[in-house]
């Protein structure tokens, strides 16, 4: 597998190291509920087919990613940094 | 029909013409009392032992494909009771006892084969852990041996002592843990089940679980609706799609375990040896082929086959711990999907829908657990309580604090 980096372009997928589902990005406000974080941290729709996930460029830029792929096919559908989706 | 020797014999005598199908392929009928769905190891199991413990025989089983086609047909075989923690080591060794009578309970030849397995320890820190993994499960009642190098030297002499990167100082020996037939275990189940009046149901997939007012009605299928009180979702691999229709988001990710075997060989590996310095577990089938693994490739996926860079590392473990297997041929690799816990322990427990039950996340560990998976879910589905040596495995304890963590690696998905 293959990871298009958007600073670095595609790469091996070695160069990687693999987060975890989007939820990840969606922190809850100190508002928030314990169900909140349970949804946070711990449950997954964990789908068969296109998902989003969170990827670290570990020995390239050190950018972090959104990756969206499928897991049934393997293939990537494209990346997007988390700064520039934070900043939107 | 029972299975005997004489059987074998006298069938062979007249051109082996007795032998009938090992069950029934009945249609579904309009209403069970409880429905499992999911037709592998663990969803056989609690069918049988649903029948045997509880008498509870007017259920069925549904299967989307053929039985035992899942995780059950696709795993190393290892059969162990070495776990640490408490929670985990009741559970593998009522497990291991279970697998200890499958054979004359089922009367059935699943190939159990206690030949031990070997853990290595590479250093003075692995060692003193073993040490106390050992201690665990001799208090748990199950046997362990701390073994020194010469100990090691003697039982596996071809392993690589010379090399320094990762010394062999001694490993921990399990004499009880060995191997079995992996799909003989879901056709045991299978039998016993269907001769204690059990339907299984094949090609019958699950499209949707009726649900109303927080109360489970039944489900609907690709061969019509079928109504029952109680439903249990045993499919791990599939576990978050089956949970979905009923609303829910489980505590679980997929991810890719791959597996290899070689081509036949003579008998060189007589017991189960892992690793301590790379995932990688390796042992040698009645056919002659070794069989081993390595860990997940660690990311969500869905695809029964794994990524390269995953088979290179096992292929480099296999090499760094026993090099005499380089002229060995791969034959076959293959992929299973694992229901990924953050902590890596499974689920057997109610959920918030009345009725509905889960056995779930059953991580890298799921083919020693099938025997007492089954026992404790049928105990649940059964009776509403969990069984005692289950409680631990809560569907709310990520939410709770209650993890745990086998490993010690931390309760979250990338890390199991």
């Amino acid at each position: 597998m293959r990871i298009p980096c958007p600073l670095c372009g595609t790469r091996d997928r070695r160069e990687f190291y693999y987060y975890g589902s989007e939820d990840y990005l969606k922190r809850p406000t100190d508002q928030g509920t314990v169900e909140d974080l349970d949804n946070h941290l711990f449950l997954r729709d964990n789908p068969a087919g296109v998902t989003r996930d969170v990827w670290y460029h570990e020995t390239g830029c050190g950018a972090w990613m959104v990756v969206t792929r499928n897991t049934i096919t393997h293939e990537v559908l494209g990346s997007e940094l988390v700064a520039k989706k934070k900043e939107a | 029909m029972r299975y005997s020797g004489l059987k074998v014999i006298t069938e062979g005598l007249f051109g082996n013409k007795g032998w009938g199908p090992a069950w029934r392929n009945p249609a579904p009928k309009a209403e069970y009392d409880a429905i499992i769905i999911g037709g592998g190891g663990h969803g056989l199991a609690t069918a049988y032992y649903l029948a045997k413990n509880h008498g509870l025989t007017n259920i069925a089983v549904l299967e989307k494909g053929y039985l035992g086609g899942g995780n059950i047909g696709r795993n190393t075989t290892i059969v162990r009771a070495n776990y640490y923690m408490p929670g985990n080591s009741e559970f593998y060794s009522h497990s291991l006892k279970l697998w200890e009578g499958l054979e004359a309970e089922l009367n059935y030849n699943v190939m159990h084969s206690q030949r031990g397995q070997l853990i290595l320890a590479h250093s003075d820190g692995q060692r003193d852990t073993l040490a106390r993994r050992g201690n665990a499960m001799i208090n748990q009642g199950d046997d362990a041996e701390l073994w020194n190098l010469d100990q090691v030297k003697d039982f596996a002499p071809y392993l690589d002592f010379a090399q320094t990167r990762f010394p062999i100082y001694g490993g921990l020996m399990h004499k009880r843990g060995g191997t079995a037939r992996h799909d003989a275990v879901a056709w045991g189940y299978a039998r016993g089940a269907d001769r204690r009046g059990v339907d299984l149901i094949q090609n019958c997939e699950v499209t949707g679980i009726d649900i109303v007012n927080g109360v489970v009605q039944g489900v609907q299928t690709t061969r019509g609706a079928i109504r029952a009180k109680k439903v249990g979702m045993v499919v791990a691999g599939r576990s978050s799609q089956v949970a979905a229709m009923a609303g829910m988001r489980l505590p679980i990710e997929s991810h890719v375990l791959q597996a290899f075997v070689t081509e036949g060989l003579k008998p060189i590996i007589d017991s189960v040896i892992s690793f301590g310095m790379g995932h990688f577990y390796i042992s040698q089938s009645d056919k002659g082929g070794l069989v081993f693994g390595g860990d997940l490739d660690f990311y969500a996926s869905y695809a029964a086959r794994g990524n390269l860079p995953m088979v290179e590392h096992v292929m480099e473990a296999a090499m760094t711990l026993m090099p005499m297997i380089g002229r060995a041929k791969v034959l076959r690799s293959w992929g299973g999907i694992m229901d990924m816990t953050p902590d890596g322990s499974p689920i057997i427990d109610k959920t918030p829908v009345d009725g509905l039950f889960v056995d779930a996340g059953w991580n890298y560990g799921g083919f020693k657990a099938a025997p007492a998976s089954g026992w404790c879910m049928a105990h649940l589905m059964a009776t509403g309580d969990s069984h005692e040596v289950a409680r631990r495995f809560r569907l709310d304890r990520f939410r709770t604090g209650h993890v745990m963590d086998e490993e010690a690696t931390g309760s979250q998905h990338n890390l199991h």
